[in-house]
């Protein structure tokens, strides 16, 4: 495998969605490439990044522009 | 993903029964977590609190359709990521820019331009609040194309599946794009988090 194919292939190396034997030799690239390497590690670090990141609370006037939209809606339907 | 609510299948009955209180303890366990996936969606505060509103509003509305094949929290997700594609659109109709283009699969727009190693544990290096806005900022400078299903991938964990069904896309076109999605972003963190930075 070449270092096109490895970049082409990383997103579903990351994924585990290769299948074996295409894993196992991209695995063997990364032994020997030191730039594939760090490109497939630090696209794992972005993605786990990503993943583990928590939303800021809403801002203080978005949350009172919501709940008075909701009581609106909700007072509503209760009439 | 948002911690789910343990008594989430009640609240869904109650709120399905017309106790609007069960609807709100729903919502306010996953209002931000829309309100982040709106704003990264469409890169706008306002587009972002529009489509929050119309969101949760739509959601207790159409309540009476939601069975509980899927989580609550996924089938609000499906409910906001269309009301944020169809603003996107708007926005793009209005600029004359098609979301739905194909993408040009060009070997050198997908090479890393990049490779630098990172530091272990790179996201330490800052605050919560500052590191929030360092890979806010990242995200929002992807194109529509690519940011739709990056956000919907990796920040809000859904599969390739579901995200194909989503954008209405195949699931090959998904893949393409979240490879050069998460290339570029790589490349748009590598100053913050490479070694030796800071």
């Amino acid at each position: 495998m070449v270092c096109k194919e490895v970049i082409r292939k990383l997103s579903e190396f990351l994924d585990h969605e290769l299948a074996p034997e295409l894993a196992e030799e991209l695995s063997r690239h990364l032994a020997r490439c030191d730039d594939c390497n760090i490109v497939v590690d630090t696209c794992r670090k972005t993605v786990e990044i990503y993943c583990n990141m928590e939303p800021l609370p809403l801002p203080e006037d978005v949350r009172a522009r919501l709940d008075r939209a909701l009581a609106g809606k909700l007072g509503k339907k209760n009439a | 993903m948002p911690t789910h609510l343990e008594n989430e299948a009640t609240l869904v009955a109650d709120a399905r029964a017309g106790k609007t209180e069960a609807f709100t303890t729903l919502v306010r366990q996953y209002d931000r977590y829309i309100y982040r996936l709106a704003l990264n969606i469409t890169g706008n505060p306002q587009d972002a609190e529009d489509v929050l509103q119309e969101s949760l509003l739509k959601a207790y509305t159409k309540l009476g359709q939601f069975h509980g094949e899927s989580r609550f929290y996924t089938w609000l997700v499906r409910i906001a990521v269309n009301e944020a594609l169809m603003k996107l659109r708007k926005r793009a109709s209005e600029k004359s820019v098609s979301l739905d283009d194909p993408i040009e699969s060009d070997d050198r727009s997908v090479m890393p331009r990049e490779i630098e190693d990172w530091a272990d544990n790179p996201e330490q290096r800052y605050a919560k609040v500052e590191l929030g806005q360092i890979l806010n900022d990242v995200v929002r400078k992807l194109e529509p194309q690519f940011r739709t299903v990056f956000v919907l991938r990796d920040i809000e964990n859904l599969s390739t599946e579901e995200t194909a069904e989503i954008m209405g896309l195949s699931v090959p076109a998904v893949k393409s794009r979240l490879l050069r999605a998460r290339l570029r972003v790589r490349d748009l963190l590598s100053p913050y988090f490479k070694k030796g930075k800071g």
